[in-house]
């Protein structure tokens, strides 16, 4: 099956630039008093970098320079400029962007493949961060020479989410994966509504977080995973018949085991009324679900959702503990159709730094014991395992389905795509100083909805294109092929590249 | 029920301004003088508010900046940046990184638990306390609410010499002399400082904040002074001298005397105990790769609290020596092994930095933990070590005014204590006791690569 029979084809990617007048890059260039504006700079790039002006030309682009590697090049203004005016530098507050696990350079990729759509070609490593463990020490093991050369067309990146042989609807997704829960109050509605209308234009879901369920998503129900939490805020019997997937959250990996909270600061009136709750008071979605404390109840909860939706599927988000495995087990009798386990590095409005770090485990642990513990119990082709919680990139995305989860769950790649820069101050003041996570009505008119959602569109088309590239290289015509591959990956630490029959990357 | 612990905490200003990781540099030269000026859409208003400190000449900017770039990506020349600090990058060193000393000041300062957005930065897993994970519970086993108080999570540990069973005689009175057992409410103590500048106002400052908070603090024999008569409730005192010097009257007030580990280690807790029954006594032991033997045997021998120490960097004396959270996992098995872990109390310390080590060393089998540089670090100390080589402290820790200096502290602990609470109530448990060697509720790293990646890329 391919993504096309199900969805037609993909939107066409379209440049969508930075909404800031200079858009971060590695390099910075300037333009010194020496220029005599002959605009031969203008001519020779052939990225943009310079616009004519009057006096000299205008650097407009630095973010699309080549940087130093450019030297080799024909075009290399800086070496041709007539009067030696140019100078080329790495940008200094380039090393102040990011963390370990997103980069600078992982930064300013996203925001390459968001405003293009195509791979970063500037000096940037897109493919692994900087933690030092996990994704970041992973490596797939590519075939010296591929066998044949298969068409584009002829790899599906297609799943399908009811494996569970039941007579609900079967639902396939073109790509392995969907927009992860971000509640109306945790991001502005504009961002909300971005995620959804990307989302449906790319045949997959987005769920929408603990918030309830805006009007303004109702023309998306079809792409729309409702999701029933621990504070129920916004659940109605209307909301969950509306949609095709409705999602318990259990737990959330950057706050395993602890409840929620939104700030009084972000509770605004709309907000307020959606949530059925007073402007201005502070949130709290309790932990656990008082309701459940075994499978059994568990399965009460299920069957909750699926009496009221006879369509819908059931999705179940969990953490990341010890027993993972058996929750996933509990989740499968319970009749869950997906189970998405969010591991512990992932992304939230704001969570407590402890529990961010230490609360249950990496995903790049979990996942792995959860296949293989469902393969042992004979049920692993039964139901869907999605993975979510410190997915960054394409290259985190296949790895994960080669460690054995069949797709993923994003967030805040999303963000970042929307020109997020991870100043992890989400939760302080007003919100979100650049716009994205924010209730402020103000700030909230910092994004325009169709560059915000054309730039999502953009960054996981190139994300497409990375996963076929991947799948071509390993000779697989479908990406169900690369699940639970552990043969197909290597992890640094212990095993040397002499030890393997193939290139890593 | 015990009435529920709360520590007060309330905002306790720097004295100094905080160095931050990364700064503002603006340039005033090809400015355009534009009619709105990007520093004035500031969300921050950073701009509006800027002030200078004289004393460093540290900009306000750099510490109230949030690092939304709006300024640098808005300005039309390109006039602002931002570039690292090095004077942040150099707090410190590997262990005491410049990360853990601005957390350390930020809960000092607000009594809050450090919170943000946008998911984890750090490294994967690292050495030592960063190569575990401490578990949660859903849908199989309920979690508890103890920050929102909904539920009551206590963190209340005994310490002391327990009995496992009582005897009675014909008559059935209890023939049992139980010993003394101190109960505190939290796990935590305050140890002796490995380094810092003259003593006299940052002890008062340690001991006002253990007598608010109900701990205590280790303090050398040859450091008593008249100042500390009040806090004797509150001090362990720690034998550096001659026990001979002991007076009655101290030995009296007393609750709790620390002796050093040696062949004269049983005499002198006898004479201790002949002084006054009813003082309880800590054997310190400098943790080496016979320890876990050694405490069996003192256990054997009636020891009532092991106090554990490892050096300021979490590790043992010797050559290739052993992190704490590895030498008294194996301690704690082999008392457990031995049948006597109950009847011993360990007290752990040596590089606990974080909230997080208090947890992650209990479930390595610590009942309760030492806690030192980070009392200093409470009160803005940099972890520069000058004072180790007699260079004045940059933060005039010499001359702090204990009772600033015990607010900044008890601001800390609370903020731990509330750390705690969210990692006993995500794994559902009720007391800190029972968190004691749960080691089935954490995740090592060893443990996990061991099974998940090592098998990788090899044929099945």
């Amino acid at each position: 099956m391919s993504c096309k029979e199900d969805t037609g084809s993909y939107p066409k990617a379209q440049t969508m630039p930075s909404r800031f007048r200079h858009a971060l890059g590695k390099h910075r260039v300037t333009i010194g008093s020496a220029c005599n504006n002959c605009g031969h700079c203008v001519a020779l790039c052939p990225y943009g970098v310079y616009k004519a002006g009057s006096r000299r030309p205008k650097v407009i682009a630095e973010h699309l320079c080549l940087g130093l590697s450019c030297s080799q090049n024909e075009f290399y203004c800086v070496s041709r400029c007539p009067v030696q005016a140019i100078s080329l530098q790495l940008n200094p507050s380039f090393e102040v962007l990011g963390d370990r696990r997103w980069t600078a350079d992982l930064l300013a990729s996203t925001w390459h493949m968001a405003e293009t759509g195509r791979l970063p070609y500037q000096d940037l490593n897109y493919k692994i961060g900087d933690s030092g463990g996990g994704f970041d020490r992973i490596r797939f093991i590519f075939p010296k020479q591929s066998s044949k050369e298969i068409p584009d067309d002829a790899i599906s990146t297609a799943i399908e989410l009811n494996r569970s042989g039941d007579n609900r609807p079967n639902i396939a997704i073109p790509l392995p994966l969907y927009l992860g829960g971000m509640s109306f109050g945790s991001v502005s509605i504009v961002t909300m509504l971005a995620r959804v209308r990307a989302a449906a234009a790319l045949g997959t879901f987005c769920c929408t977080g603990e918030g309830g369920y805006p009007d303004e998503l109702v023309p998306y129900d079809d792409h729309v995973i409702t999701q029933v939490a621990t504070g129920l805020f916004g659940v109605r019997e209307e909301t969950i018949k509306r949609v095709r997937i409705v999602e318990f959250k259990y737990a959330q990996g950057a706050k395993p085991g602890l409840g929620g909270h939104l700030l009084g600061d972000k509770v605004t009136p709309a907000v307020a009324a959606m949530r059925e709750a007073v402007a201005g008071n502070a949130l709290f979605s309790p932990f656990p679900f008082h309701s459940v404390y075994s499978v059994e109840d568990h399965k009460k909860h299920v069957d909750w959702i699926k009496e009221i939706n006879h369509k819908a599927l059931v999705a179940v988000k969990v953490s990341t503990p010890t027993d993972v495995d058996m929750v996933v087990v509990g989740s499968f009798y319970a009749g869950a159709h997906i189970v998405q386990l969010d591991g512990s590095y992932g992304g939230t409005g704001a969570a407590p730094d402890i529990a961010k770090k230490n609360i249950a485990m990496p995903i790049e642990y979990a996942v792995p014991k959860v296949h293989t513990f469902l393969q042992a119990e004979g049920i692993r082709d039964k139901i869907t395992v999605i993975a979510s919680g410190g997915i960054r990139t394409a290259y985190d995305m296949a790895k994960i389905i080669a460690m054995g989860a069949d797709g993923v769950c994003l967030g805040t790649a999303d963000l970042v795509a929307l020109e997020c820069i991870r100043c992890h101050h989400c939760e302080s003041g007003r919100g979100c100083a650049r716009g994205i996570a924010t209730t402020d009505p103000a700030l909230t008119k910092l994004i325009e909805i169709e560059w915000a959602t054309q730039r999502i569109v953009n960054m996981y088309l190139a994300w497409q294109r990375q996963l076929t590239d991947i799948l071509k290289r390993l000779g697989m015509r479908n990406v169900t092929e690369l699940v639970g591959r552990f043969d197909l990956l290597a992890h640094l630490d212990y095993i040397k590249p002499d030890e393997v029959e193939g290139e890593l990357n | 029920m015990p009435p529920k612990y709360h520590i007060k905490t309330e905002p306790v200003p720097s004295r100094f301004p905080a160095i931050t990781r990364s700064g503002v540099i603006a340039w005033d030269e090809g400015c355009l003088k534009c009619h709105r000026c990007v520093k004035k859409d500031c969300v921050y208003k950073v701009y509006e508010k800027r002030s200078l400190e004289v004393r460093e000449m540290l900009d306000s900017l750099d510490t109230a900046c949030k690092d939304c770039f709006r300024c640098v990506q808005g300005c039309p020349q390109r006039l602002i940046q931002k570039g690292l600090n090095p004077q942040y990058k150099a707090l410190g060193d590997s262990y005491w990184t410049p990360e853990i000393i601005a957390a350390l000041w930020s809960q000092a300062e607000s009594g809050r638990i450090p919170v943000s957005g946008a998911g984890y930065g750090g490294p994967f897993a690292g050495p030592g306390f960063d190569a575990m994970w401490t578990d949660m519970s859903e849908i199989v086993r309920p979690t508890r609410d103890g920050i929102h108080g909904r539920e009551y999570i206590s963190t209340t540990v005994d310490i002391g010499r327990k009995v496992m069973a009582l005897e009675f005689d014909i008559a059935g009175r209890i023939t049992t002399t139980v010993p003394p057992l101190v109960e505190i409410p939290l796990p935590i103590i305050f140890d002796m400082l490995p380094w810092s500048p003259a003593r006299r106002q940052i002890t008062l400052a340690l001991l006002e904040a253990a007598q608010a908070l109900g701990t205590f603090v280790v303090m050398r024999q040859s450091e008593m002074s008249p100042d500390v008569a009040r806090y004797l409730a509150n001090v362990i005192l720690y034998i550096d001298g001659d026990m001979e010097d002991l007076r009655g009257e101290i030995l009296k007030n007393l609750l709790i005397i620390e002796i050093p580990d040696g062949d004269h280690v049983e005499e002198m807790q006898k004479f201790i105990k002949e002084k006054n029954s009813g003082t309880l006594v800590f054997i310190r032991m400098e943790l080496n790769p016979t320890s876990a033997e050694r405490a069996v045997k003192l256990t054997r021998d009636g020891a009532e609290v092991l106090h554990l120490v490892a050096d300021e960097y979490g590790l043992e004396k010797g050559k290739d020596p052993c992190f704490i959270k590895e030498r008294m996992r194996e301690i704690h098995g082999r008392l457990v092994e031995e049948g006597l872990r109950d009847e011993v109390t360990l007290i752990a310390s040596g590089g606990i930095a974080m909230a997080e080590h208090v947890a992650k060393i209990i479930i390595c089998g610590a009942d309760a933990l030492g806690v030192d540089i980070p009392l200093l670090v409470a009160m803005e100390c940099r972890v520069c070590r000058r004072c180790k080589e007699g260079i004045a402290c940059p933060v005039e820790l010499d001359s702090v005014d204990p009772l600033w200096g015990a607010e900044r502290i008890k601001n800390m602990v609370a903020a731990w204590h509330s750390q705690l609470l969210e990692v006993l109530g995500a794994m559902g448990i009720r007391e800190a006791r029972r968190l004691r060697g749960e080691m089935g509720r954490a995740m090592f790293f060893e443990d996990l690569e061991k099974e998940v990646f090592a098998s990788m890329g090899k044929r099945v």
